[in-house]
């Protein structure tokens, strides 16, 4: 199979400070996919070079989101031109637009036109008022939608951006710590969202909350990332038990 | 009961009934009853407003359009931009290039030339003045010179990603520049004297009271119609979208949107207008020069607007008539104290009204509600905000 999203030999250096060495890295389609590290490891750059923020320095990252059809090279384009291509990106702190209802918060994210002059002359139509019906009550604000966005929990805040995200209709997801600052049950019911997304969105999450990853990589592939490149990949128990992880990561604070 | 069964998703109307009185009362008291009581009663009726009245509250209309644009730009888009007057200045100027050339031989040299050409020893008129003969010409140049120079800075600032205290920046460079550039005698534009001894637009004598009347209207009527132009972006998706960049850029970039060119549109558009508001202002205080366009002006009217409520489509309006109403009456009783006044007046706002003038009633009521026992309502569910029904 094919992957949808590849990154080969990507290096990226800050101020010779090197945050991605080497790193190959692939998602296959369907896939949901974890990330791991301890701090500093690189994990919120490597996002940042998959969604145009910031450009590698080598290498390249590729997209072909139809198989067999040529790839595209991300490291050309920007953050809007990316999310056009069906890439979306939460953010590790929620980012929703606070003094907008839960409502417009999500129109403004549907799929559709981009440009000014749509904006000024669009209309909601009875197809796109259902979508929106129905993803309010996947992420379970169907009776806050005309809450100020603001208001909401940060859970709940953080669900609301997961549904902006499916607004947008991608098919690859970027999910940064989507659990942070939430309950255990809120946790949970994150974790079953994200396995019930795979399949029909490729998906990358990046946690530190290891029974959440645990949860969500109950059928997929885990990746450590280490000083910018990544250390092993595997299942959940493989990787928990391999010692490199242990040392740098797992093991941690136990000798 | 939830917060959607009180909301329907229906499409809330541009304007209730009430909006629709509270627009229209004021909008024809102005632009019809007062220039009828100017024209039709004799001078020294009570009722009657006078000439010098009219002419001060076109004046207030033309700063209010600036401050709108003020306001669109820094309380919806998060643009805080110090260089407004820029557009108004320039708009001025180019409407009154071909107020100049309309004076013709009646000048004080008696020359084809305007006055300040003569007397720095100009031969011909310079080519480039020559289609400002044209009274359309002009008008399009009000519209398209203010509109180019917002194009080219905002174009150069907004792809290269500049924001917040940095673009303020630049922009009081930007005006602050252009002022320094037609203080010049060889700009070619008049220096520090500007233009002025207008006589006629559009062959009207621009001294007679039927002229002053048709300005005035003219800019009543500006005023009106950038109001409603303004509602209707700010409620469109394109409005709630300018929110949204104010409050969270990147998250718009990352869901699509080319936010540089949403702030392109808006920072011209606002431009070409308020060099609208500057043509009209220019005959009906018959002078422009440069020092319309030093930063302080752009100040002054970023003043207004705070004090009016930014982030609001009347607080502006309310803020440019307040200020420049208090401005008239210091002036004369205190001149010299008139710069404390404003400072004061600002920091006050700042530090005490944040929401503006525009948000008095509310505190009044909030503080009216806090005096009466609270009635024995059920508890509400969290109160539902504005929400976008395109």
């Amino acid at each position: 199979m094919h992957p949808i999203l590849q990154a080969e030999d990507v290096t990226k250096t800050f101020d010779g400070f090197r945050a991605i060495n080497a790193l190959n890295f692939y998602l296959f389609p369907g896939e949901l996919r974890t990330v791991i590290g301890p701090n500093g490891a690189g994990k919120s750059t490597f996002f940042d070079l998959l969604t145009g923020r910031a450009k590698p320095d080598t290498g390249g990252i590729e997209y072909s989101p139809i198989p067999d059809s040529p790839a595209t090279d991300l490291t050309k384009l920007n953050e809007y031109e990316i999310q056009r291509l069906g890439i979306g990106r939460k953010f590790q702190t929620p980012s929703v637009f606070a003094e907008h209802t839960v409502f417009t918060n999500l129109v403004l994210s549907l799929k559709g036109p981009r440009g000014v002059f749509a904006s000024l002359f669009h209309r909601l139509d009875s197809s796109a008022r259902d979508r929106l019906d129905a993803l309010l009550k996947l992420v379970r604000l169907d009776d806050k939608r005309h809450w100020k966005a603001g208001l909401l929990s940060h859970g709940e805040k953080q669900w609301l951006e997961i549904g902006m995200l499916l607004a947008s209709e991608p098919r690859v997801l970027l999910v940064d710590e989507p659990a942070a600052g939430m309950t255990d049950e809120e946790t949970h019911r994150t974790g079953e969202l994200l396995l019930s997304l795979a399949g029909k969105h490729s998906i990358v999450v990046v946690e530190h909350d290891m029974s959440f990853v645990k949860q969500i990589s109950v059928n997929g592939q885990v990746t450590v990332l280490h000083q910018g490149s990544v250390l092993c990949e595997g299942k959940f128990d493989d990787v928990q038990s391999h010692p490199k992880v242990r040392e740098v990561y797992l093991g941690r604070g136990k000798n | 009961m939830s917060a959607s069964a009180q909301l329907p998703d229906v499409e809330p109307r541009f304007f209730t009934r009430a909006q629709w009185a509270a627009f229209l009362v004021p909008t024809l008291v102005l632009a019809l009853v007062l220039p009828l009581l100017n024209a039709a009663l004799p001078a020294e009726h009570l009722l009657r407003p006078s000439d010098f009245t009219l002419n001060l509250y076109g004046k207030y209309a033309t700063y209010a359009v600036l401050a709108l644009g003020v306001d669109l730009l820094w309380g919806y888009l998060g643009i805080l931009s110090l260089g407004q007057a820029l557009f108004f200045a320039l708009g001025g100027y180019a409407f009154g290039m071909h107020l100049l050339l309309m004076i013709g031989k009646d000048g004080q040299y008696k020359s084809d030339l305007p006055d300040y050409m003569v007397f720095l020893g100009y031969k011909a008129l310079p080519g480039h003045w020559e289609p400002f003969y044209s009274f359309p010409f002009a008008a399009a140049a009000v519209l398209v010179v203010p509109a180019l120079v917002a194009f080219v800075f905002g174009w150069l600032a907004f792809r290269s990603r500049i924001k917040g205290v940095y673009l303020s920046i630049l922009t009081q460079a930007l005006t602050y520049a252009a002022a320094l550039l037609f203080f010049r005698n060889d700009f070619g534009f008049g220096g520090n004297n500007g233009f002025t001894d207008f006589k006629r637009v559009l062959g009207a004598d621009l001294n007679s009271p039927a002229t002053r009347r048709g300005l005035y209207l003219a800019s009543v009527l500006l005023l009106a119609g950038v109001f409603l132009l303004y509602r209707w972006l700010t409620r469109a998706k394109f409005g709630h979208l300018m929110q949204a960049i104010r409050d969270g850029e990147n998250r718009v970039l990352f869901s699509g949107y080319a936010t540089a060119r949403y702030k392109l549109f808006v920072f011209v558009l606002v431009a070409a207008i308020t060099g609208v508001a500057g043509a009209l202002y220019v005959p009906q205080v018959g002078i422009i020069n440069p020092s319309e366009m030093t930063p302080e002006k752009s100040l002054e009217a970023v003043v207004w607007v705070a004090v009016g409520g930014r982030g609001t489509l009347l607080g502006p309006i309310l803020g440019a008539l307040f200020v420049n109403a208090l401005k008239s009456w210091a002036t004369r009783a205190a001149p010299e104290l008139w710069l404390y006044i404003i400072g004061g007046l600002f920091i006050v706002v700042v530090l005490f009204l944040p929401g503006g003038l525009i948000s008095l009633p509310a505190k009044f009521r909030a503080a009216w509600a806090k005096l009466r026992p609270p009635p024995p309502a059920p508890a509400a569910p969290a109160a539902p905000a504005g929400d976008l029904h395109p």
